[in-house]
């Protein structure tokens, strides 16, 4: 791939091709969205079946056990195999162009994170077909995964362990990213938002997910190869896995909501038509809730029965987290206030989240109260609190950077009444599902019930959660139909397609070239393009560099062969308890095949091709016409 | 007098609140109405946590809501450019300050209530005779069902604990199999019964159960434990003090009691012959506590519910036994043994001997 | 990046490693991964420590009598050298010197090998002789794991290492290959420090209870 085919219409397996080797964030930014969407599609109507289940007492839609496997897969997709792509779809379609950079720091790593997340999410899901899901909790808690017979458990770990180094993999490009590739005059303290809640969600996944990795890989090794990390009758113990769980969970609902924290940090100040309101506070809170962020883990074992002294500590170190969070909340307010607030819809999903991110902010505050939460744990209350938070917060955030993104991505918009009417049903939905919630769990209804009984006064409020539930089902499949819609309409070929765009990612002409800007921008102040827009800059942007060669990096199909080989020796790792004869074999030659291609990988020089000058010009007039990106 | 109205408003509002949440549930499972000092005290926290962050709520959505109406372009005009402010120093003090200011108020009663429930030391206390001065209860849970042992006063059964009211009643927890935990809603929090190590937790029970809809108060597993988690339900009867003497000596009472497979009674030789393997039916077993395979049914006559959550209905025992798998999936009792080698004669009688296991006729 | 751009000791640039952006890109990017690995190392460390001695019920293996401080001491020996080793490489690489960086490498390739060694035969000895298997107990599989992640990880950096050496061998030095060899030394003197604290933890705070 030495020169760049302009213009020219590719058959559908030269552009399929394209997809299984790029390594352009923007290609695989698009790729993180919609697996990260199809995935949500599936945890989501595995959400639907649970809320059924539950809508009227004594309720048999589903069997229990098939029950535990839909409450697990729904939790361990949501968060792993849907919000952690959807938000990775946009940092990397966002984050290159806000910091200006051509690509990611590691473009071949980026696609093979990717590939690992992929895979190990198809792996997770084919456990359906082959003798059950796994049926332990998203938490998957040692004593009872351990029980758990069959091979969904095993699924699960393998699953996660795969994905999980794919996200690993791009939490390390991206710190790297933004450490190094940012644009001549960016210093730290002039990215936007976006970015940095990024490069902290980047150094929150590289310090918490190793904890995940060697939990999974206690539980590979004690469910297939022996050993006894969990086994208490051989000495083991089942409260690690708490906490090496915990130590990674806590982290994880932060490594979410601060990337949706970043998009509303975005999307606020355009239709506010105003800077975001302390923003080195804003800076400094992010990295303030990312720090304590790692200090909390236990107050999800107040009940385990760790003594009154680690409960006292870690609840005073939980109710901490409130003020840097506070702290956002607040300059968000301030920052609508005086400003001339313009209602679209990425507009209205950020006014709609701050209420609904308060209401989750508040109930978390008083699980953190220690004694409260002997009541509130496991009950509905904290699927009440939780629920507020990720989809009041995160779910919220992905919606509406969606239509706010739209036309940077696919340089089309997506259609905005039809997206008034998505966040309505939605929204409303949400909270009837999720705020009654609170109540059930006060009435003593655990979490996790496949069913209950009609004595216990929990009929009325389950069936109204359930019709909320139903309402969110509908508000998705519209969101899906205005994104296929958007597809047969008009190509945008604009920039700054919402008027008021104040950030990098706006100065460029839709669609973005592969090389992005043609011109490394040059950034002189916070809100470079704002800065440029107000001093009356035709072109745009104020360029560090004249019209020259671009240097861009090779696209490889390595990357899905790793994977690829992984999830071979997957299958081998799955069936060896079973004592088959082909299990270590075929954990060899998937192993084989990945480590070859690394070999191969390292074995040629990449040094990636260089678009001449005139390759640029040409490409800039085939898509915006003569002149090019003026 | 400014001040005075705070507190007026202050104390309304808690009032609204209480009236509001305790409408909420039913008195034998909602932790709205609780019915111990445990979860009295737990209330209190929600209502003090509750005020204090419905405060926060209110200010926060009035702010926004004004400014929301406020700032909208529709009334700004399409060309307005609002100023472009960097920031306050003043307002990030003002709410970084605040919030801690009423973190730290919340802080101070978490404190004091964490060591206080966590406070077990008289457990170990004893008399002059070395026995213990507490009551306390080994709580053992296991795949689908709840042994409550006794260890002072020599006693164990299942399924439905009996417990004094007015006095700390100290608890042991642990699980036979996989984690449980252990909740009864109205009386107070929960704890987790590990696989390693024992919990320990005391609970007060301050009403008697007996006015309640079933006689008992409705207690959970609270931790995932496989498909029949949900069923794992047991029941909590509360007996006055004397009550509950009399019926520890009841339940002593019943040491040597055991079924005999010559019985002229067709059930009690059927049990005998196929049940009483795992199932004792003396409330003195000798064994320590959690060692039992199967829940002691001394009490069976005596319980609200079969299996924990059906009606106490001879009926429900009947398909209990020709099917557990359908009431409890993944119990232990499907496969112990095979129901069809009962005849139906068999069963029944087998129903009314269980049925009529009983210390309180 | 031109690779048949021709250097002298003298045009050679001081950091070589960090001349080119991707080479500035892979020195920050070790560094990441790096602080990565420590959590992992930290939570495998604190699971050994939790697990130290625990099995089942009646257990004689303690591992104040199972571990000994020779074998132990050797092992840590050849690593701090090896690590010192490339050391030397990377001196050589500052100046230019190729031939000195692909001999101390294959010099510190081979101590890493003989530790490698050593630990094989280390756990043979306690699997074979003294019944110790990974799967005799909890204390065991800590053991296995903690240790032999850190054997992984020294695996992982010999053919990592060994690789270069091959790879590059016709090549010569060069600002696409100096930062390879740079992340590769600086993973290597990880892993030593790894070890030090694998010494420590588990032979030395073993061997005194």
């Amino acid at each position: 791939m030495s020169s760049v085919a302009i213009g020219k219409e590719k058959g559908f397996g030269a552009t399929f091709w394209d997809y299984l080797t790029t390594v352009d964030h923007k290609k695989l930014g698009n790729m993180y969205f919609f697996a990260g969407l199809l995935f949500f599609a599936i945890a989501g109507l595995e959400a639907l079946m649970i809320r059924i289940q539950l809508m009227v007492p004594n309720n048999d839609f589903v069997s229990a056990g098939f029950y535990n496997e839909l409450l697990t897969m729904h939790g361990t997709t949501m968060l792993f195999l849907a919000a952690m792509p959807l938000l990775f779809g946009f940092m990397n379609a966002i984050v290159p162009l806000q910091i200006g950079a051509r690509d990611v720091a590691f473009p071949f790593l980026n696609s093979l994170g990717f590939w690992l997340f992929f895979l190990g999410a198809i792996f997770l899901h084919l456990s359906f077909f082959m003798g059950g899901a796994p049926d332990a909790g998203w938490t998957s808690y040692a004593s009872l995964s351990l029980y758990s017979p069959g091979h969904g458990i095993d699924f699960y770990v393998l699953g996660l362990q795969i994905s999980g180094a794919g996200t690993l993999i791009s939490g390390i490009n991206f710190i790297v990213t933004i450490v190094t590739m940012r644009a001549p005059g960016m210093t730290f303290m002039r990215m936007p938002l976006f970015t940095w809640t990024t490069l902290i969600t980047s150094a929150l996944i590289v310090f918490a997910f190793p904890a995940l990795t060697v939990a999974l890989f206690f539980m590979l090794a004690d469910r297939m190869f022996g050993s006894n990390f969990f086994d208490h009758t051989m000495g083991g113990n089942t409260v690690i896995w708490e906490h090496l769980f915990w130590i990674f969970g806590h982290p994880e609902v932060y490594i979410l909501i601060l990337p949706a924290f970043g998009l509303f940090s975005e999307i606020i100040p355009v239709f506010a038509r105003k800077r975001l309101f302390g923003y080195s506070s804003m800076v400094f809170a992010t990295i303030l809730i990312g720090f304590l962020g790692f200090m909390v883990w236990a107050h999800h074992m107040f009940t385990t029965g760790l003594g009154p002294t680690a409960n006292a500590i870690f609840a005073v170190s939980t109710m901490a987290i409130a003020v840097p969070t506070g702290m956002k909340v607040f300059n968000w307010i301030l920052t609508i206030w005086g400003g001339s607030i313009k209602v679209t819809v990425p507009m209205i999903y950020a006014l709609g989240f701050i209420p609904s991110f308060v209401a989750g902010g508040v109930t978390g505050v008083m699980q953190a109260v220690a004694p409260l939460d002997y009541q509130l744990h496991d009950s509905y209350f904290i699927v009440a609190h939780f629920h507020y938070v990720i989809v009041g917060g995160i779910i919220l955030a992905i919606f509406g950077a969606a239509h706010f993104y739209w036309p940077i991505m696919f340089n089309r918009a997506l259609n905005e009444k039809l997206g008034f009417v998505v966040f309505w049903l939605f929204f409303i939905g949400f909270h009837m599902t999720f705020f009654i919630q609170h109540f059930l769990g006060l009435m003593g209804m655990p979490r996790r019930v496949f069913t209950y009984q009609a004595d216990q006064g929990w009929d009325l409020f389950n069936f109204i959660s359930s019709i909320g539930a139903l309402l969110m089902g509908v508000g998705v499949i519209l969101l899906v139909v205005n994104m296929f819609l958007s597809i047969k309409s008009k190509p945008l070929n604009t920039r700054d397609y919402w008027n008021d765009g104040r950030t990098l990612e706006w100065a460029i002409k839709t669609p973005v070239p592969f090389y992005n800007f043609k011109q490394t921008p040059l950034v002189r102040g916070y809100d470079p393009y704002w800065i440029e827009k107000s001093e009356g800059n035709k072109e745009g942007m104020t360029f560090a560099e004249p019209i020259g060669e671009i240097h861009m990096p090779n696209g490889s199909i390595l990357p899905l062969v790793m994977s690829i080989g992984l999830f071979i020796a997957s299958f081998g790792a799955l069936y060896h308890p079973d004592g088959v004869s082909w299990s270590i074999p075929v954990i060899i030659l998937g192993l084989g095949i990945t480590v070859a291609s690394m070999i191969v990988r390292s074995f040629k020089d990449d040094l990636g091709f260089h678009v001449s000058k005139e390759e640029v010009i040409a490409t800039e007039e085939s898509l915006y016409g003569k002149g090019g990106n003026k | 007098m400014m001040k005075g109205l705070k507190k007026w408003r202050l104390f309304s509002l808690l009032a609204v609140m209480t009236v509001f949440l305790s409408a909420c549930g039913e008195e034998y499972i909602s932790t709205l109405q609780p019915a111990g000092a445990v979860g009295k005290e737990q209330f209190n926290l929600l209502l003090f946590s509750i005020t204090i962050m419905a405060l926060v709520t209110v200010v926060v959505s009035v702010l926004y809501i004004y400014a929301f109406l406020k700032f909208r372009r529709s009334k700004q005009g399409e060309d307005y450019m609002p100023k472009q402010v960097e920031g306050s120093h003043t307002l990030e003090v003002i709410w970084t300050v605040i919030p801690i200011i009423l973190l730290l108020i919340l802080a101070v009663p978490t404190l004091m209530s964490t060591y206080k429930l966590g406070d077990v030391s008289a457990m170990e206390q004893v008399d002059e005779n070395g026995n213990k001065t507490e009551l306390i209860v080994d709580v053992t849970a296991k795949l689908y069902w709840w042994e409550f042992a006794y260890p002072e006063l020599g006693i164990v059964t299942s399924q439905e604990l009996v417990v004094p009211t007015g006095e700390k009643v100290y608890f042991n927890l642990k699980a036979a199999d996989v984690k449980h935990s252990f909740w009864i809603p109205s009386i107070g929090g929960k704890m987790d019964t590990n696989v390693e190590n024992i919990n320990k937790f005391y609970l007060i029970f301050d009403e008697e159960s007996e006015g309640l809809k079933d006689g008992v108060f409705y207690g959970k597993c609270t931790e995932l434990c496989g498909p029949s988690h949900a069923l794992m339900d047991f029941k909590v009867k509360t007996l006055a003090p004397e009550a509950f003497d009399a019926w520890v000596a009841s339940m002593q009472a019943t040491e040597g009691q055991t079924a005999s497979q010559d019985s002229t009674d067709l059930g009690e030789a059927t049990f005998a012959a196929s049940c009483l393997g795992c199932h004792a039916v003396s409330s003195v077993t000798g064994m320590p506590s959690g060692a039992a395979i199967g829940p002691n049914l001394t009490t069976f006559g005596d319980r609200s519910h079969i299996a924990g959550y059906l009606e106490h209905e001879k009926e429900n025992l009947v398909n209990w036994i020709k099917n557990p798998e359908k009431y409890k999936p993944g119990n232990l009792m499907t496969n112990a043994y095979d129901p069809k080698k009962f005849s139906d004669e068999e069963i029944n009688a087998l129903a009314d001997y269980i049925m009529s296991l009983s210390v309180e006729q | 990046m031109d690779l048949n751009t021709k250097f002298t000791p003298k045009s050679w640039p001081d950091h070589a490693e960090q001349a080119t952006l991707e080479g500035k890109n892979k020195f920050v990017g070790i560094w990441i991964f790096i602080c990565s690995d420590i959590v992992l190392f930290a939570s495998v460390f604190a699971t050994y420590l939790s697990l130290k001695d625990s099995g089942p019920a009646g257990m004689d293996i303690k591992a104040s009598e199972l571990f000994g401080l020779e074998l132990a001491f050797v092992m840590t020996m050849l690593l701090l050298t090896s690590s010192l080793t490339s050391v030397y490489a990377m001196y050589h690489m500052k100046n230019y010197n190729f031939k000195g960086v692909q001999l101390w490498m294959g010099i510190t390739v081979l101590l890493g090998l003989g530790f490698l060694g050593l630990e094989i035969y280390e756990f043979y000895e306690y699997t074979v002789h003294e019944g110790f298997g990974f799967t005799h107990s909890a204390f065991s599989s800590a053991f296995y794991v903690l240790v032999g992640t850190h054997g992984l990880h020294v695996i992982i950096g010999l053919v990592w290492i060994t690789g270069l050496i091959i790879r590059n061998a016709k090549r010569g030095l060069n600002l696409y290959n100096a930062p390879k060899y740079f992340a590769s030394s600086i993973y290597w003197h990880f892993i030593d420090v790894i070890w030090v604290f694998i010494f420590t933890v588990v032979y030395l705070m073993g061997v005194l209870g």
